[in-house]
């Protein structure tokens, strides 16, 4: 999804020309980027087996197995099973497509919100801003932890996506305003706007591409928000409700016996630690291909 | 320095008082204390758990705007009303702060402490062994989430206490039962503490230290290239003085801005912390006010981490004043 984004923005960067000689395009940069790949590669292989591995095991999340209460790995259970005799295997995986999907999600919400709210803020100015501003600033004063503590059971699993996005874009809503602020200005902006390029064209072709970098990067560090966050929900119990799992759940299920039975525990911590570490270093590895001056001084990223 | 302080007290006052009004407002319109009573066997009268619910102001069938008015004046005069079942909420609250603040305070100095010294060694040795070991720990330990990593150190610790064949980590609790009436009084109770505290300790540490340290190596890397700190080494001073006095002083003044950031951090983890280390502090209390539907204690707690936040904010200020003069000499002219 991010390669593919960064593909189409390449060329309308104003010095995206590939002159022969000039910097390697974007793709190319980011495989030369060695934590962008690892991290790709990892998130790519979570994937696979996450959607992939309920192919490959007979027992699904749901199934019990009468025959077998809190057992080691064996080759009928790889993992072992749970005290109620549930697949260990198949219950991580389910959690670990819950929380690929709901990170996924909530990023690519929060910052198609921030992009949003911040250019039309930023570009427009006047009231509309000043309006879009205090909003945002409200949003902030908001105690969130509770906000999603209070609501998410409330409004059953279908909307803590929107709840965690709705709490995530505030802060990069105004960076995204003040960056388009500055280019509002620049000359090729201008010159847009004087050929009588509507508003929406100017924002869509001319000032979000400049924003691209900002809007990725930010849109990593969502994932791995919104992936520690509904685990840590559901770790509280404001998550999914029983019968459902999460990765959160899991580690709350497992932690009482993970010294004399780590499986179900361990399985779970590691899919968490994985997905967010793969997050991580894809966003790291981006920002420094996307935005050197960021990373400059900073070494050998 | 002094009027700006004031400026920016005045600001978070305001800011204290609109995050507990909305924290109090959602949870008075969201939660639903009655069902406490009608999931009691003998289900009591209507009128009577009515009345009882009016007393405490949490009837839902009073007006949200006449509830908001009752709490906001007792909360003026310092009284943050009653818990569900009729307990003053001030005295518990008080309690909770106490143990709260006894499980977060010595891994939140030692961590931040911690990962700006490391995070400083490590933009000192950039590229090195050392650099690398430090941003590789701090990269996998951001990667895993304070229950987690927990869980992780009390399985290390029971597996400890196993192998000595002794109990030398304990981590449930804040204290073993009559440790301080054994043999050795108060001094055993006070070792008992110690023990108990490790662990937290350890792991509130762990995530501070590198959450600083990865802000703290990237900051000084900046500094490390600078005029000035090459100027303070050309005039003879030795590289630890020029480093720590002009570089480490300046790449501070930046972090002032994580710190109060990652306080909001620290209570959020302390939650996570309590409820894996069985601890019965703030964090704790919160998340069975809210399954519980006690408005009034959510609210209470609300108010006291909205102003711990902004007061963290504040020490941000004073800590950026003490540390670049330019503040302060802006200030008073």
């Amino acid at each position: 999804m991010i390669t593919g984004l960064a593909a189409t923005t390449a060329p309308g960067r104003p010095a995206g020309a590939p002159a022969p000689g000039g910097p390697p395009r974007l793709p190319r940069r980011i495989a030369r980027s060695r934590r962008a790949v690892a991290g790709l590669v990892l998130l790519a292989a979570l994937f696979a087996v996450a959607f992939g591995g309920p192919l490959l095991s007979r027992w699904g999340w749901d199934d019990t197995d009468f025959a077998a209460f809190r057992q080691g790995p064996s080759a009928r259970h790889w993992l072992g099973t749970t005290q109620s005799g549930r697949d260990v295997l198949a219950l991580t995986l389910r959690g670990t497509r819950r929380s690929l999907l709901i990170g996924l999600s909530v990023a690519v919400l929060s910052t198609g919100l921030a992009g949003l709210v911040g250019t039309v803020a930023g570009f427009a100015g006047g009231r509309l801003d000043r309006v879009l501003m205090w909003a945002t600033d409200l949003l902030l004063v908001l105690p969130s932890f509770l906000l999603v503590a209070v609501l998410a059971p409330q409004l059953g699993g279908g909307g803590l996506v929107p709840l965690l996005a709705a709490l995530l874009w505030m802060v990069s809503a105004r960076a995204v305003r003040g960056t388009t602020v500055s280019l509002r200005e620049r000359e090729y902006v201008l010159a847009a706007r004087f050929l009588g390029a509507s508003p929406a064209r100017v924002i869509v072709r001319h000032v979000l591409p400049q924003l691209a970098s900002l809007l990725v990067v930010d849109a990593s560090v969502n994932v791995s928000v919104a992936v520690i966050a509904e685990s840590g929900l559901s770790y509280l119990g404001f998550g999914v409700r029983p019968p459902d799992v999460s990765l959160g759940t899991l580690v709350a299920a497992g932690q009482g016996a993970a010294a004399t039975c780590p499986w179900p525990f361990a399985a779970a911590a590691a899919m968490l630690v994985l997905i967010v570490l793969a997050v991580n270093l894809l966003g790291d590895g981006l920002r420094d291909v996307l935005d050197p001056a960021a990373g400059q001084g900073r070494g050998d990223r | 320095m002094a009027a700006f302080l004031l400026r920016r007290l005045g600001n978070h006052v305001v800011l204290a008082v609109a995050a507990t009004s909305l924290a109090y407002l959602l949870a008075a319109a969201a939660l639903d204390p009655r069902a406490n009573f009608e999931g009691r066997a003998p289900r009591p009268p209507e009128s009577v758990v009515d009345a009882r619910l009016t007393r405490l102001n949490l009837n839902d069938r009073t007006s949200l705007a006449v509830r908001y008015g009752t709490w906001a004046a007792g909360v003026l005069h310092g009284d943050f009303g009653r818990t569900w079942d009729g307990r003053p909420v001030n005295a518990e609250l008080w309690r909770r702060l106490g143990v709260s603040v006894r499980l977060l305070s010595p891994g939140a100095f030692l961590g931040s402490a911690l990962g700006i010294l490391l995070g400083a060694y490590a933009a000192i040795r950039q590229g090195r062994a050392a650099d690398r070991f430090i941003t590789l720990g701090s990269y996998l330990l951001l990667a895993v989430p304070v229950f987690v990593l927990a869980v992780l150190l009390q399985i290390v610790a029971a597996k400890a206490n196993d192998a000595m064949g002794m109990h030398v980590f304990a981590w449930v609790g804040e204290t073993t039962p009559g440790a301080a009436h054994g043999t050795f009084g108060a001094l055993g109770g006070l070792a008992d503490r110690m023990r108990h505290l490790l662990l937290p300790t350890v792991t509130i540490a762990m995530t501070q230290a590198a959450f600083y340290s990865r802000y703290q190596r990237g900051l000084m890397l900046d500094v490390l290239h600078t005029d000035f700190v090459r100027t303070a080494r050309a005039k003879g001073l030795r590289r630890r003085t020029a480093l720590l006095r002009h570089g480490l002083r300046t790449a501070l003044i930046p972090m002032t801005t994580y710190f109060a950031y990652s306080f909001g951090f620290l209570v959020l983890g302390g939650m996570f912390c309590e409820q894996a280390f069985g601890w019965h502090g703030m964090g704790e209390w919160l998340v069975e006010a809210i399954s519980r539907g006690d408005v009034n204690v959510v609210a209470a707690i609300s108010c006291l981490a909205a102003c711990g936040v902004l007061s963290a904010g504040l020490a941000s200020d004073v800590l950026h004043g003490v540390l670049d003069p330019r503040v302060r000499a802006g200030a008073a002219a």
